[in-house]
Formats: structure tokens, C-alpha cells, sequence
């Protein structure tokens, strides 16, 4: 078997980024999703909020922007934008179970074909388990991302029939951006409306859920 | 009727706290963590205590002190694992440390609620999942729901950026995070800030935490000279 080249991280984020559409609330899980934020466009009026209680989060601080006040979900010091705002953690966790984020983009272990999210946890004993704003985040936006690559290190797809890991939310999940592929969960079924470095015929050798093909759609 | 107690140090300030008091502490990671207040409660000897707070310390300071010490018998929180929680983990892998683990929502709004007078609330966040296991559940409009309860403090630790005199308080960007809900939820709640000004000194429309809520102040100074913030 060659081996599979799809897109590095990089080109990754720059992809979902161009599918979050400008003036949106958009709420960045943390590592990968993250480096989305490098590729939304300055004039796209995205609106980054950060669960720690803030709306209108700007880029990482470096130097003397540096406030310990003032950090993002994963404590990073960051910026603040014109036009932030500032609220405690219920408000900021009633912004997201209220349905008031457009998006939110989250890494995952595994999803299933029915959008059921698995993030926070391998369940491996000695593990110790740390959910955060995970659960809430994928509940709560009106559109939840993954990013993730699409094969685990022992080369099974991460995009399954049900999810072997703890789960984080069902029926959650919307739209999974992969190294290799873009795939839409759908009433109709998971589908596939981009490939990188593969077709879709092999990439349905890979996945072991049926697949719709949309890559002309 | 309450009326806040300005005190000189912060020892003063959290003296009383009996062995197994429920302490509600403020912070997210770094930003917002009443780590003079905590470094005091460690001072105090208070032990076997049950700690409220997102995170389950950083690096030694603070909250990772007194776990390191001991002092914690459970720990709430919503993400007890990061790169600097070597207290935590090496607590909670001798069997030292009980952990109830809560999504971060709901651990905020069961703060809110012990606040707010709420008996129990139903939320969606965790149904389906192992954190919604052995929780009672009701489906509304198609929608599954955990019924979640208060968590109630005995003492709320949290740090603010100004007071006035009669103890209303203003925050600081992202350390704001849990301080107002838990500066509500506590039987007593003891703030540290930067600065005390006198009673009319802020503008009404801008105090984030009422009056009523705080017990006693404590300043301390902290030195953001370092990082280029001016308070």
C-alpha cells in the first residue's frame, strides 16, 4: 500500500476558514482549531469568542501586549479586538447553549456517521479525564466543525459507525475537515464533497461507513 | 444584613475556614486565581477541604500548593489535566484526590444556581455521555436534559481589580471568569483586589459584582509592571 499524502495542517485551516462565513460568532476549540484564526480574513468581521468569558478575542499577545489578565481557552495570552467584550463563565456558557455561536470547530478522537462527537477522553486507565467547555461547545453552536486527521496512528479511519471512545455529544457534529477528505453529515448520510491526494473510491476502502459521493455537487 | 469587612492580610481574611468546608475558588488557569488568598487558607492548616474552581492548579503556586499539601480531599472542576498540574496528577494517581469532573457549562451554572435560589435545573450538556451516567433525565420538545443541583460554597475565594469601600467590585478582562458567580454562591465570600477606592468612586453602571454579595476585602498588591499591563 503507498502511502497517503493529504493536506499538512496548515492547508487544513486554511480550508475551514474559508468555509466560515464572514460576520460569523465563531468559537476555536483548542489546538488545531486554533490556527484557523491565521486564515480568516482581517475584513471578514469573524467574531472569535473565547469561553473563559470573552467576545471579540484578537491574535496571540507576544512582548508587552502580554496581560496575565487576559487569556484564551487555553490560557495563551491573546489580544483584544475593538469592540470586545467581557462577561463571567455562565453568561459565557448560556451564549453557547443558547444557540447564539454560528460555529464552533473542535478537534476530535473519533465522530460517528450520525455526528456523534468523541473528544475528551481515551478511557484508558490511568488517564486522567479533563472535558472543559468541550460538551457545551459541541452541543450548544448552531454548527459544530472537527478537524482531525482521518486515519488514527494504527491507520483505522476516525470517522466510524459508533464511537468506541467516551462520547462527548450525539448527533452533534455537522461537517468533518480531514487531511484527506471534507465530509458533510447530512439526513441523508455522510458526504463527501472534497478529497486531497485520493478518490473517492479509495477513500470508501478507508472508511468503514457508507459514503455518499459529492465531490460534484 | 452584611456589610463587608476590610481587612490588612489576606491571613485575616480566611483564619476561620473549618476542616471540610466546601471553598468555591476563583480563576481560570492563571487569569482570575485568588492565589494570596489560597496561599493563606494553606497557611491557615484548614484541611480535608472540597475545592470548586475549573482548573485543578498550575505549576506550585496557589491551588497547586495546596493540593500538594494535602489539603484537598475532592476537587471539582472541569479540566483538571493541563501541562502544569503535576500536583493534581501525582495526587489523584496515589488515590489522594477525589475528582468530580464537570463540563465547564454546567459546572458555571450550577454555581449561578446556588447563587440565584435554583433547587435544580435541566441542561442538555453531558446527556448521552459518561458524565450524564446514574443522573436523573427528561426529554423536552425531543431534546434529551440531565437534571444537575447547586454547588454551594462555604467560602468563595476570588480575586477582582477594584473595590469600593462597601465592597462593589470590578473585574479585569478574562479574569473575571468565575468570581461574580461565585462571589454569590458562598456562604461567605472573601475577595482580594488591587485596589480599594472609596464608596462612589466607581460608576454604578459599571460594578459587576453588587455590594451584597462580598464579605471581606482584602488588597494585595500585584505586580503586572513585568508584563506591560497597567491596572
Amino acid at each position: 500500500m503507498t502511502t497517503l499524502i493529504g493536506l499538512d495542517h496548515d492547508t487544513l485551516a486554511r480550508i475551514v476558514a474559508a468555509d466560515i462565513p464572514p460576520g460569523s460568532f465563531v468559537n476555536l476549540g483548542i489546538g488545531l482549531p486554533t490556527t484557523v484564526a491565521n486564515h480568516l480574513a482581517p475584513d471578514s468581521g469573524v467574531m472569535l469568542h473565547t469561553e473563559n468569558g470573552m467576545l471579540g478575542m484578537g491574535p496571540q499577545a507576544h512582548g508587552d501586549q502580554i496581560d496575565p489578565d487576559l487569556v484564551n481557552a487555553g490560557k495563551v495570552p491573546v489580544t483584544e479586538l475593538p469592540g470586545a467584550s467581557y462577561f463571567h463563565h455562565a453568561d459565557s456558557f448560556a451564549m453557547m447553549r443558547g444557540g447564539h455561536l454560528d460555529i464552533c470547530v473542535l478537534g476530535a478522537y473519533q465522530v460517528s456517521a450520525a455526528g456523534d462527537l468523541a473528544s475528551w477522553h481515551t478511557g484508558r486507565p490511568g488517564d486522567i479525564p479533563a472535558v472543559g467547555g468541550a460538551m457545551d461547545l459541541a452541543l450548544g453552536a448552531k454548527q459544530t466543525f472537527v478537524m482531525m486527521s482521518l486515519l488514527s496512528r494504527d491507520g483505522t479511519a476516525k470517522l466510524v459507525r459508533q464511537c468506541t471512545y467516551p462520547l462527548t455529544g450525539l448527533a452533534c457534529v455537522s461537517r468533518v475537515y480531514t487531511d484527506l477528505a471534507v465530509f458533510r453529515i447530512e439526513p441523508d448520510g455522510v458526504v463527501v464533497y472534497d478529497v486531497f491526494g485520493i478518490d473517492f473510491g479509495r477513500l470508501t476502502a478507508l472508511v468503514d461507513i457508507p459514503l455518499i459521493d459529492g465531490t460534484s455537487r | 444584613m452584611r456589610r463587608v469587612t476590610i481587612l490588612q492580610t489576606a491571613a485575616e481574611a480566611v483564619a476561620d475556614t473549618p476542616d471540610g468546608a466546601t471553598v468555591l475558588v476563583g480563576g481560570f488557569g492563571s487569569a482570575g486565581q485568588p492565589v494570596q488568598l489560597i496561599e493563606a487558607l494553606l497557611d491557615s492548616g484548614a484541611t480535608g477541604l472540597t475545592v470548586v474552581s475549573n482548573n485543578a492548579g498550575n505549576d506550585d503556586h496557589g491551588l497547586a500548593a495546596l493540593i500538594r499539601e494535602g489539603r484537598v480531599r475532592k476537587m471539582i472542576c472541569s479540566f483538571p489535566r493541563q501541562s502544569d498540574s503535576w500536583h493534581f496528577d501525582a495526587a489523584y494517581r496515589a488515590g489522594a484526590i477525589e475528582l468530580e469532573l464537570v463540563p465547564q457549562g454546567n459546572l458555571a451554572e450550577r454555581i449561578r444556581a446556588a447563587g440565584a435560589g435554583i433547587g435544580a435545573f435541566f441542561i442538555p450538556t453531558g446527556f448521552g455521555t459518561p458524565l450524564g451516567a446514574g443522573k436523573e433525565t427528561r426529554v423536552i420538545d425531543g431534546k434529551g436534559y440531565l437534571l444537575e443541583y447547586p454547588i454551594r460554597g462555604d467560602v468563595a475565594l476570588v480575586a477582582a481589580h477594584q473595590a469600593d469601600a462597601l465592597g462593589n467590585l470590578v473585574y479585569r478582562k478574562t479574569a473575571r471568569n468565575f468570581g461574580p458567580i461565585m462571589a454569590a454562591a458562598a456562604e461567605t465570600t472573601v475577595v482580594q483586589v488591587d485596589q480599594i477606592v472609596p464608596a462612589g468612586a466607581l460608576d454604578p453602571e459599571h460594578v459587576i459584582t453588587p455590594c451584597l454579595y462580598v464579605d471581606r476585602l482584602v488588597r494585595i498588591k500585584r505586580d503586572l509592571a513585568v508584563s506591560g499591563a497597567s491596572l
